[in-house]
């Protein structure tokens, strides 16, 4: 005989309603202020309330029957045992280590298929909004990956070393001695031309002595505090940046910095451009293939000396500093250079992406280095599952990507009005992402590791043991 | 001496504000542990509250005397409520089942937080700066010297003297009653408080809304003080607030009052006699020094670090 199902307790929906009337009273007490009355200022310059009662009862009903639906969801789950989740097994790693690779090579076709499927005017905005910008969060998500996922220090200030590495490129592409300089020496076209390619090591190497430099008086600190002093650092930097006119131009920034070229060849209309040289028609998007080209490999350089960093001494010390910092002081590992290895080798990384930034913009300004880019960078590395390279590439998919969609959502307008433009939902729905994901899953969505040492076979860690955030 | 005497009363102003928000930060730090980064736009959304609620009624009793004190005293309790709602739900929602997670859990938790609730505001009420007509203009005229004039005004006067009373009830709240006994019970140590029958879940709720409810007080002062409020008005203060309580001491009531006092102090007088321009830097400076060379603030107790 079969064995019955063991009956399920009927759902309490008398008690459901009553939890969803709570939390729909808690959320009118919440919202009838801030989203019932709208202050807003009158032509003479008056401040007025608007009442808005539809959106109120709208927020309030929707709490409601939110709250009503996820009550009825735990409620029928309730009786069931959940299965226990297998061990972490190698399988994960095969499809991270196969994924990524199927990743790479179809980053590197990406160009391609969106100039044939879109034609040459509209793949610049696929190109440069959704490839080139997802690459440099990308790049930044792996970059900050060395600094939290790997040595376990949590930095909240990594958006001051792009900033360094963007200025550093803009101050000194645009700056007239070395302009002046370079034409003597070498010849007037010199400089224009070759300035990024230039500029980018000595931007790297800026910004990893500025980690070290900010690395060295937080050696003693962790976890919170840490934190909060790499934001004080980002803020100091990106505040003096602003007041400093003379230096950095203060809000105003820093315009028409050279962009790239195909080393060495302009990419302009001109006999000597790119176009004219390779026998093309000149369009602009030739350009913009190739800065997705410049940072795709930007990128993976950064990928592949972080994976071969963790297999190195160096990199089993960091990650070693995560577990247990006590413990790597008494087995002798230098925790001082191991920190600031770990500082610079991040920080040259974002002074990379900074150059690459400046290059591609053409003009920055301190606007580009506000703490939300750091929380943002921060979010990409732990949404992703720190430590996992191909954790930072989905985060950033979603999180810029999913951002970025938004702005395409100009059809919404039809339902709810003219005045809706999505775009400005963006930063709400990306905090409302970042609590949801910590509620959900804490280790992020690849949570688990590939062993660096391993006794006979390899064995994937489980994100239960990985204990980040110590350091 | 004028200039410094001047400085000294706007000085305790703006610490008194400092003060206000960032005891919320020190207590939620030494019950739990974490740093609620959102507190500083709790604060920026009970300046709103203010604002709209002391908006209502002045548009329904006009902008007579007593109508703009019945306006102030009706803002600052609704704020009050309102807030304290909203750091309860956060705190219900967003960092309770954090709680035994992983240490950077609750703290990007709050950072999500904290960028929901600003740009919440952001749409909800729009990107502008908010002003509020000028209420209180009056001034005290203290003494005279070669025409610099040593005033203290009526708004700062009600921020001292408010502030004063506020946390003269909760000081007893947290020393004499029940409830503060048990909340230091939780920050000494949770599981034994729980053993002995404290509800532990719902203490640190209460500290939670306590802090709100102070910093609801703060953010009804800081828009009488300033007169305008904007979305992203929880940010600095809120780093500075922090800055305070690192300074006081991070867990000592007493010491965050006195790092709040000793920011606005600095702040002001360095705006006086330096650079206003650089005057967040320092703030941001001494923050950075504090936590580097002096991580257990003025009256903490220092962490003992265990194996």
């Amino acid at each position: 005989m079969m064995m019955e199902a063991p009956a399920r307790e009927p759902v309490n929906l008398a008690g459901l309603l009553k939890d969803a009337a709570f939390a729909a009273a808690i959320a009118f007490g919440l919202f009838s202020l801030l989203l019932g009355l709208k202050t807003d200022q009158t032509l003479n310059n008056q401040m007025v309330l608007v009442p808005r009662p539809g959106l109120l009862f709208t927020v309030v009903g929707l709490v409601f029957v939110g709250r009503f639906l996820i009550g009825y969801w735990q409620a029928i789950n309730a009786g069931k045992i959940k299965k226990k989740k297998a061990a972490a097994t190698p399988l994960a790693l095969k499809i991270e280590k196969y994924g990524t690779a199927a990743f790479v090579g179809f980053l590197f076709v990406y160009p391609m298929v969106v100039l044939g499927t879109a034609g040459p005017s509209g793949a610049i905005k696929w190109i440069d909004n959704f490839g080139i910008q997802i690459l440099i969060y990308i790049m930044l998500g792996w970059g900050l990956n060395i600094v939290v996922g790997l040595a376990g220090l949590l930095d909240l200030g990594y958006v001051a070393f792009y900033a360094v590495g963007a200025y550093s490129y803009a101050l000194l592409a645009t700056s007239e001695p070395v302009k002046e300089f370079m034409a003597s020496t070498i010849g007037p076209s010199f400089w224009p031309l070759w300035a990024f390619w230039i500029c980018l090591p000595v931007a790297g190497i800026l910004a990893a002595f500025w980690g070290v430099l900010l690395g060295f008086p937080v050696l003693r600190l962790r976890g919170d505090y840490l934190a909060i002093v790499t934001l004080a650092f980002g803020e100091i930097i990106r505040l003096v940046l602003i007041n400093w006119v003379d230096f950095s131009g203060g809000y105003a920034g820093i315009s028409s910095i050279p962009r790239p070229s195909f080393f060495g060849v302009p990419f302009n209309a001109t006999e000597s451009g790119f176009a004219a040289t390779f026998g093309l028609e000149f369009t602009p998007i030739y350009r913009t293939i190739f800065l997705f080209y410049v940072i795709l490999v930007l990128a993976l350089v950064t990928a592949l000396v972080s994976t071969r960093l963790r297999r190195l001494p160096v990199g089993r010390a960091w990650e070693a500093l995560r577990e247990d910092e006590i413990a790597c002081r008494s087995l002798g590992i230098n925790t001082v250079n191991t920190k600031l290895t770990a500082f610079a080798i991040g920080a040259m990384f974002g002074g990379f992406a900074g150059a690459f930034f400046a290059a591609r913009q053409g003009f920055i300004s301190p606007e580009s280095f506000v703490f939300l880019e750091s929380a943002q960078i921060l979010a990409i590395v732990v949404l992703g599952g720190m430590g996992s390279l191909l954790g930072v590439v989905i985060a950033s998919i979603l999180l810029v990507g999913g951002v970025e969609l938004l702005r395409e959502l100009d059809f919404l307008k039809a339902y709810f009005g003219d005045g809706f433009d999505p775009a400005q939902y963006r930063m709400l729905i990306f905090g409302a992402c970042m609590v949801l994901m910590m509620l959900w899953k804490p280790r992020g969505l690849i949570s688990v590791r590939e062993p660096s040492v391993f006794l006979k076979e390899k064995k994937a860690v489980s994100s239960d043991l990985v204990k980040e955030g110590h350091g | 001496m004028e200039v410094f005497v001047q400085q000294l009363i706007n000085g305790v102003t703006l610490g008194a504000v400092y003060g206000l928000i960032a005891i919320g930060y020190t207590m939620v730090f030494g019950i739990i542990g974490m740093v609620n980064f959102a507190h500083g736009d709790v604060f920026m959304i009970s300046a709103f509250v203010a604002l709209i609620c002391f908006m209502a009624v002045t548009a329904l009793a006009g902008m007579s005397g007593g109508a703009i004190f019945l306006a102030l005293l009706v803002a600052l309790i609704v704020s009050m409520i309102v807030t304290s709602l909203f750091s309860w739900t956060i705190e219900r929602v967003a960092y309770r089942k954090l709680r035994g997670s992983f240490r950077l859990a609750p703290l990007i938790s709050a950072i999500g937080m904290s960028i929901l609730l600003m740009n919440f505001v952001q749409v909800a009420q729009g990107a502008r700066n908010k002003p509020i007509p000028p209420i209180m203009r009056d001034t005290i005229r203290l003494f005279e010297k070669d025409g610099f004039v040593v005033a203290i005004s009526y708004k700062q006067i009600l921020i001292i003297l408010v502030t004063a009373l506020l946390l003269g009830i909760f000081w007893y709240v947290v020393q004499k009653t029940p409830l503060g006994r048990a909340q230091r019970a939780c920050e000494q140590d949770q599981k034994m408080a729980a053993l002995l029958g404290i509800n532990v879940d719902r203490t640190i709720a209460v500290t939670f809304i306590m802090g709100a409810a102070l910093a609801a007080v703060a953010g009804t002062m800081f828009l009488t003080y300033y007169g305008v409020v904007v979305f992203s008005d929880g940010f600095v203060p809120g780093v500075k607030a922090f800055t305070a309580a690192v300074l006081g001491g991070i867990g000592s009531l007493p010491g965050a009052v006195l790092g709040g006092m000793l920011i606005g102090l600095i702040e002001t007088f360095w705006s006086a006699y330096f650079s206003i321009d650089y005057k967040d830097v320092a703030a941001f400076s001494i923050l950075a020094i504090v936590l580097i060379f002096m991580p257990q603030g003025l009256l903490g107790k220092p962490e003992v670090e265990k194996v």
